[in-house]
């Protein structure tokens, strides 16, 4: 295995230290913010699982719109209903 | 940082479909599922806001936390596996192997904050947080056990050296049914543990 780190691992490292900034939300500021913090975090994580580890970037563009789309809407209904 | 080497075979400006049509068939409507799941979570939240807070205080995060770091390896273990595999290098398998183990971890894990929680007396008829956490996160265990049949299977499949014969779709399919699983437990994760 090559020691450069390479994107896969580019994109582990930032879902672990997004999920490890998320769970030490407090350092986000104030309890309504971090709350909303914490889901756009996690919809942030979600995307980068959609288009690097599953490759979406790289699949057709319906596909890549459909599942783009699908995390924008829910991500702001979660924030409408639980700011 | 490379990109090229992880990427799908392909000709220039040619889009690829990882595995095959039936998976992401399978995938859309999970999403559709779990977006109802998530909005019906947050509204009866909302309506029941103090009863919600203090039944997500009485949540382990540390396991919530242990189990989110389990999945988002496993993927990397998988992303790997997909590449290698690709690459008609032998070793695929290995990684497919590490991320069973990691998605058997996150089953012990489970398995455990359940008996802490049944042990305690809480149940699914505790309350009505507790009737979306056992029935979500339950649908998501079977998910996850369903992903991990489905990795075993693809690990059956490397021939002795280690290489995958046949094509990527197999390989590239169940990456993207485990990928799914870890995608939905980050939703999951950040609303029962987090918020």
């Amino acid at each position: 295995m090559r020691l450069a780190i390479d994107r896969i691992t580019w994109v582990w490292l930032f879902l672990v230290a997004a999920t490890l900034v998320s769970f030490e939300s407090t350092i986000l500021g104030g309890e309504s913010i971090a709350r909303a913090l914490v889901i756009i975090i996690a919809f942030a994580k979600v995307l980068a699982v959609g288009r690097e580890f599953m490759e979406l970037r790289h699949a057709p563009l319906v596909l890549l719109w459909l599942f783009q789309a699908w995390v924008v809407i829910v991500c702001i209904a979660l924030l409408v209903l639980l700011w | 940082m490379t990109t090229s080497d992880d990427r799908p075979r392909q000709s220039a400006g040619q889009r690829h479909l990882p595995g095959e049509e039936g998976v992401w068939v399978f995938i859309g409507g999970d999403l559709l599922v779990f977006a109802v799941f998530f909005v019906t979570f947050a509204i009866a939240r909302m309506n029941n806001l103090d009863l919600f807070e203090t039944s997500q205080a009485t949540l382990d995060r540390g396991l919530g936390l242990l189990n989110t770091l389990f999945l988002l390896t496993s993927s990397w273990f998988v992303a790997r596996a997909v590449s290698m595999v690709r690459k008609d290098l032998p070793g695929g398998r290995l990684y497919v192997l590490g991320a069973i183990m990691l998605g058997l971890g996150f089953v012990v894990v489970k398995a455990f904050e359940y008996g802490a929680k049944i042990s305690a007396g809480i149940t699914l008829n505790t309350n009505e947080f507790f009737i979306y956490y056992f029935m979500f996160t339950a649908i998501h265990l079977l998910h996850v056990l369903i992903g991990l049949g489905v990795l075993i299977f693809t690990a059956s499949r490397f021939q002795s050296d280690g290489r995958m014969k046949g094509g990527t779709a197999l390989i590239e399919g169940s990456g993207a049914f485990w990928h799914l699983v870890d995608l939905l437990w980050i939703v999951l994760f950040a609303l029962f543990y987090l918020i």
